[in-house]
């Protein structure tokens, strides 16, 4: 027993010059990625193996603004929303190293209003979509695997979001407190606080939107 | 190139990120609104998908200045994603295969 802790404990870094934190977080998102490709490859199977039409996203999405019907522009609005959201994550990181305390947190504050936008966009479809009648278990427009992929590929990524938001408010308040800048310890970690979880943070909020890519050109342009 | 810091960049390179990936993001969704067909429209739509995301995990997501250790570790079990996209695609097309068979046969 003793030989494997010292093995495992042994003074070896494989990620050199990357903060142990940040390691982490990215092995999480390798293990995300799996998950939501899994997600979009039963997608794909499902929709080539149906012999129902599928549903045209670009007219199933399509809203009517000013009387006229533009295709998709809810989720072409979505998509600059979160890629801004992205923007404003990575020009967050960038002043928490300089140790720009305000510019820090006033851009992490975008990112995460940015993000509730899309939340709340996200709920306003789903909602159409619903009163439309689309279900999980079919819908008037075609084949009935269109509503359990939408609502299940969707619905996951709309999760990640909300913690992303959730996440961006906490990381925002140490930020503004100070936390950070007189390496407190966190509320459930015994680690010095430091600039080095706005980064983190980034690589997590740039994941959410990394996915939106890719659902957006499978899901909604396919 | 080591950053005992973190990483650090000038401003401009995430701001010039930020414009490319509103521009490719338009022409994706100019692909659906002109109503490209076939595979015109699969080809600018799967470039266009794989530019944005390049340009996230490269600069915004810093992969880029990585050493080569963490870009393997990440990047290379992704690529063995292809396998299960492969067999994913044989197994709709034998699936879609067995339900034309399934229903000929029904309407005799």
């Amino acid at each position: 027993m003793q030989g494997i802790v010292a093995d495992w404990s042994s003074d070896q870094r494989a990620f050199k010059n990357v903060p142990w934190g940040k390691a982490m977080m990215w092995i999480f998102l390798l293990s995300d990625t799996f998950i939501f490709t899994s997600f979009l490859i039963s997608y794909m199977t499902v929709r080539m193996s149906t012999t129902e039409p599928w549903p045209n996203p670009s007219e199933v999405f399509a809203l009517t603004l000013f009387g006229k019907s533009i295709p998709l522009i809810l989720i072409a609005i979505m998509t600059f929303i979160l890629i801004s959201s992205s923007g404003t994550m990575a020009m967050a990181v960038k002043f928490g190293y300089e140790k720009n305390k305000k510019m820090t947190f006033i851009l992490l504050l975008i990112t995460a209003a940015l993000g509730a936008t899309f939340v709340g966009m996200q709920a306003f479809e789903w909602t159409k979509l619903i009163q439309e009648g689309v279900r999980p278990w079919g819908n008037p427009m075609g084949a009935a695997q269109f509503g359990s992929t939408f609502f299940m590929i969707t619905g996951f990524h709309g999760t990640h979001v909300s913690i992303g938001v959730i996440f961006l408010i906490i990381v925002a308040i140490k930020v503004l407190r100070g936390d950070l800048d007189h390496e407190r310890p966190g509320f459930l970690t015994g680690r010095k606080g430091k600039y080095e979880i706005v980064e983190i943070m980034g690589l997590y909020w740039h994941f959410v939107d990394l996915v939106w890519v890719f659902i957006f050109a499978l899901f909604y342009l396919w | 190139m080591a950053h005992a810091e973190g990483q650090q960049h000038p401003i401009g390179i995430y701001l010039k990120i930020w414009g490319l990936l509103f521009v490719l993001s338009t022409a994706s969704y100019l692909v659906d609104y002109f109503h490209f067909q076939g595979y015109l429209r699969w080809f600018l739509i799967i470039v266009f998908m794989l530019l944005k995301a390049g340009l996230i995990v490269a600069v915004f997501m810093h992969m880029l200045w990585e050493r080569l250790a963490l870009m393997y570790a990440i990047l290379v079990p992704t690529l063995l994603l292809m396998v299960l996209l492969g067999i994913g695609a044989l197994e709709a097309d034998y699936t879609f295969f067995t339900r034309g068979v399934f229903f000929v046969k029904e309407l005799f």
